[in-house]
């Protein structure tokens, strides 16, 4: 996926999960959590700030919340912390990038076994 | 799985290596480049301020992943985990609260204890600098990334000659996210 489709798919989600905080029918709901579709689930983490973060996974994936929660642990050290990085523009830390291809690998290798 | 309780500042504190005096040295640089660089007091001040705002509005971030808090439900809320969990997060000092106004929007930030000016002394020629100015935009651009904006300004200063450093913080008004989508087009 490239830089375009994926700022393609993170805004058509920012104005999705807006959408849906006003569709609500329960009064004070934050926005979408879980997609769950056929052939894939898409598990979303909004912070206070309101970033969202979303993952894309195969249906039934469990403990994508925690694995949420470190990316965005992740994003407040490398990419917030880079004094190069400027808010709200795509990211492109290689730091970050590298320990979240590690987070996802291990939990992987947690999850799956392999 | 049950939610992760929030985790006190201590404990975040703690688990950080840090060395407190490069710390203080290297926040005394900045300032004493910032009064070469700029000459006027006002002007550090100003600058000061805004590189707090800078340092705010990412630091929010890192402060609600590691504390794992949840939204606070009043503003009083809020200033108890600025005092409580912030300033013990980042600075290792705990701060308190106090002097709550009639409508619950603005209060003191006081602070016995702030190593940013620990060896520090202010020459007469400095005498309307805001040393640690870069606090008062931390806490403003904090607070405008979770949707209030505030006024923070210092009330008592130890470098000035008052008994301890404390700050005012205002809520000025909630503004909560807002998107483009008109009901009736």
């Amino acid at each position: 996926m490239d830089t375009n489709d994926s700022l393609r798919v993170a805004s058509l989600w920012h104005s999705m999960h807006a959408i849906s905080q006003q569709l609500s029918p329960t009064t004070g709901c934050s926005g979408i959590e879980l997609l769950e579709a056929d052939t894939f689930d898409l598990h979303c983490f909004q912070s206070l700030t309101g970033t969202k973060f979303f993952v894309v996974c195969e249906p039934g994936t469990q403990h994508m919340e925690a694995l949420l929660k470190v990316v965005y642990e992740l994003y407040t050290d490398y990419v917030l912390k880079n004094p190069f990085y400027e808010m709200e523009m795509p990211i492109r830390c290689e730091l970050f990038d590298i320990n979240l291809t590690q987070a996802v690998q291990k939990d992987r290798v947690a999850l799956l076994g392999r | 799985m049950p939610p992760a309780a929030p985790r006190s500042g201590d404990a975040i504190f703690a688990s950080v290596e840090r060395n407190a005096e490069l710390f203080t040295l290297t926040y005394g640089a900045i300032v004493r480049q910032l009064l070469t660089d700029l000459e006027e007091v006002e002007e550090v001040n100003k600058q000061l301020d805004q590189m707090g705002y800078n340092i705010g509005i990412r630091l929010i971030d890192e402060f609600l992943a590691k504390s794992n808090v949840s939204r606070c439900v009043d503003f009083k809320e809020t200033a108890e985990m600025i005092a409580k969990v912030g300033f013990k997060m980042f600075l290792g000092v705990t701060a308190s609260v106090m002097n709550w106004d009639a409508d619950g929007t603005c209060c003191s930030i006081v602070l016995e204890d702030n190593p940013l000016v620990d060896f520090v002394e202010l020459p007469d020629t400095c005498q309307g600098l805001y040393y640690c100015n870069i606090l008062s935009g931390v806490i403003r651009g904090a607070l405008e990334m979770v949707a209030m904006k505030t006024e923070v300004t210092w009330i008592r200063d130890m470098l000035r000659g008052d008994d301890a450093y404390e700050l005012q913080v205002k809520l000025l008004k909630q503004v909560p996210e807002e998107y483009p989508y008109k009901d009736d087009e």
